[in-house]
């Protein structure tokens, strides 16, 4: 499979990039590492006239203590999020996430800015950033504007990134000794989440984000309010799919995604429970 | 575009169209058919092969991407027709039966001992997660990766 003809243009800076976006329009995609617009791209599911290759920028690449949060450069590939020691000691789940991200190949190409502004709903680093209560940093024409993961996902595929902005950083508060758990449910080892979920708690406090329970990457905000009104972790589970429209599938029907949603749920917070 | 590509140590210059992929552009450009091209979706590892030192799915990557950068397919490995380690390791385990996912199979296993030269079985079956063996012989491909790294491991330590 081939993509359809485009126009290659390379970036060197996010400044440069959004003024290449703001010259070719709405037709041009920005490129990352690849591997969620590329395969769109082979199946035609896409067909941007231009790609603004921003792979290469430099400075766009970090993991950083930020005090209360790690900051992450948007071009952060999944394999350093994996391996990095900065994460496992301040933000574990996301570390541990990203290894079940794809396979190491594409851990080796595809980055986190990539898998958070292409919003898939399948994805592990949205939902599981959603969980996190992360922000992410977007640069536009007009400067730098900062937006939570939880007002981002707009629906499938959709976010609240504007046609001439662009991902360039994700903010995440350090999780300060919270439990936590990553539970991903699917048939085959490097699969998409047929269900996911990426909790954590501590104390009353806790944050669970669902994958592929909907058009968007879910946030179970019910279940955390559940959790610090003092519900059972058991309770609090049955309140999985309320913030959730599961959808049916080639893999799952909506009855079985909410059993699983339900069940996982309950695994990962009584893993989280300390 | 014009490329320029370091190919199993030889620089090309090449003339691309921007949607060429990198497994396209090694096996047709550069007449490198040992690159297998399987499922075409970046699910089954058929592709893989080193850029920068690192295992990748070349049916993913526009070989524009590749511009100025190293790339190491299997025809790298064997010098003057002495097999490269992990190809020995394969041969003497029986680790392929129809051969068509080991130039993958083992570019990848060659990559994940790269970054953990002394793997356990599970690590191996991870690491190698994204690699697919249609004959499912996975049992012999696990067992020449864990040959490969004793033999390696027994080298460094003599």
């Amino acid at each position: 499979m081939i993509p359809a003809p485009f126009d290659y243009v390379r970036a060197g800076s996010a400044e440069e990039a959004i003024s290449l976006v703001n010259e070719h329009g709405e037709d041009a995609k920005l490129l990352a590492g690849g591997h969620s617009l590329l395969p769109l791209m082979k199946l035609r599911l896409a067909q941007p006239s231009v790609l603004i290759d921003i792979g290469r920028i430099p400075d766009l690449s970090y993991i950083r203590d930020g005090g209360e949060h790690i900051a992450i450069g948007a071009l952060t590939r999944h394999m350093d999020v994996e391996k990095s020691a900065m994460l496992a000691e301040h933000v574990p789940l996301l570390a541990h996430a990203a290894s079940y991200v794809g396979d190491a190949q594409v851990r080796h190409r595809g980055t986190i800015g990539g898998s958070i502004a292409h919003a898939d709903p399948a994805s592990d680093l949205p939902a599981t950033t959603l969980a996190l209560g992360a922000t992410y940093v977007v640069q536009g024409p007009g400067g730098v504007r900062e937006i939570a993961a939880k007002d981002f996902y707009v629906g499938f595929l959709e976010s609240a990134l504007a046609p001439d902005e662009m991902l360039i950083e994700i903010k995440v508060p350090k999780m300060a000794g919270a439990g936590w758990n990553f539970q991903k449910f699917n048939r085959r080892a490097q699969d998409w989440a047929i269900v996911g979920v990426a909790a954590w708690r501590n104390g009353t406090s806790a944050g669970v984000g669902l994958v592929n329970m909907g058009s968007t990457p879910i946030l179970a905000a019910q279940v955390a309010e559940a959790i610090a009104a003092g519900a059972s972790v058991e309770d609090a589970a049955e309140l999985a799919v309320a913030d959730a429209e599961p959808q049916a599938d080639l893999n799952a029907s909506v009855e079985y995604r909410t059993h699983l949603a339900k069940t996982l749920v309950r695994r990962a917070l009584t893993a989280s429970t300390k | 575009m014009q490329i320029s590509v370091t190919v199993n140590g030889t620089t090309h210059e090449s003339d691309v169209e921007p949607r060429t992929l990198l497994v396209h552009y090694v096996r047709e450009n550069l007449g490198l058919t040992g690159t297998n091209v399987g499922c075409d979706t970046s699910s089954c590892g058929a592709c893989t092969l080193h850029l920068n030192g690192e295992a990748v799915k070349s049916c993913t990557i526009l070989a524009v991407q590749a511009d100025g950068q190293d790339v190491a397919t299997i025809e790298s490995l064997a010098v003057d027709g002495v097999l490269h380690p992990m190809q020995q390791a394969f041969m003497e385990n029986h680790g392929l039966q129809c051969g068509y996912c080991t130039p993958g199979m083992v570019m990848a296993s060659i990559g994940l001992l790269n970054e953990n030269p002394d793997p356990t079985e599970s690590e191996v079956r991870y690491g190698l997660e994204g690699n697919l063996c249609r004959c499912t012989g996975y049992h012999n491909i696990v067992k020449s990766v864990l040959a490969a790294a004793a033999t390696a491991n027994a080298g460094a330590q003599s």
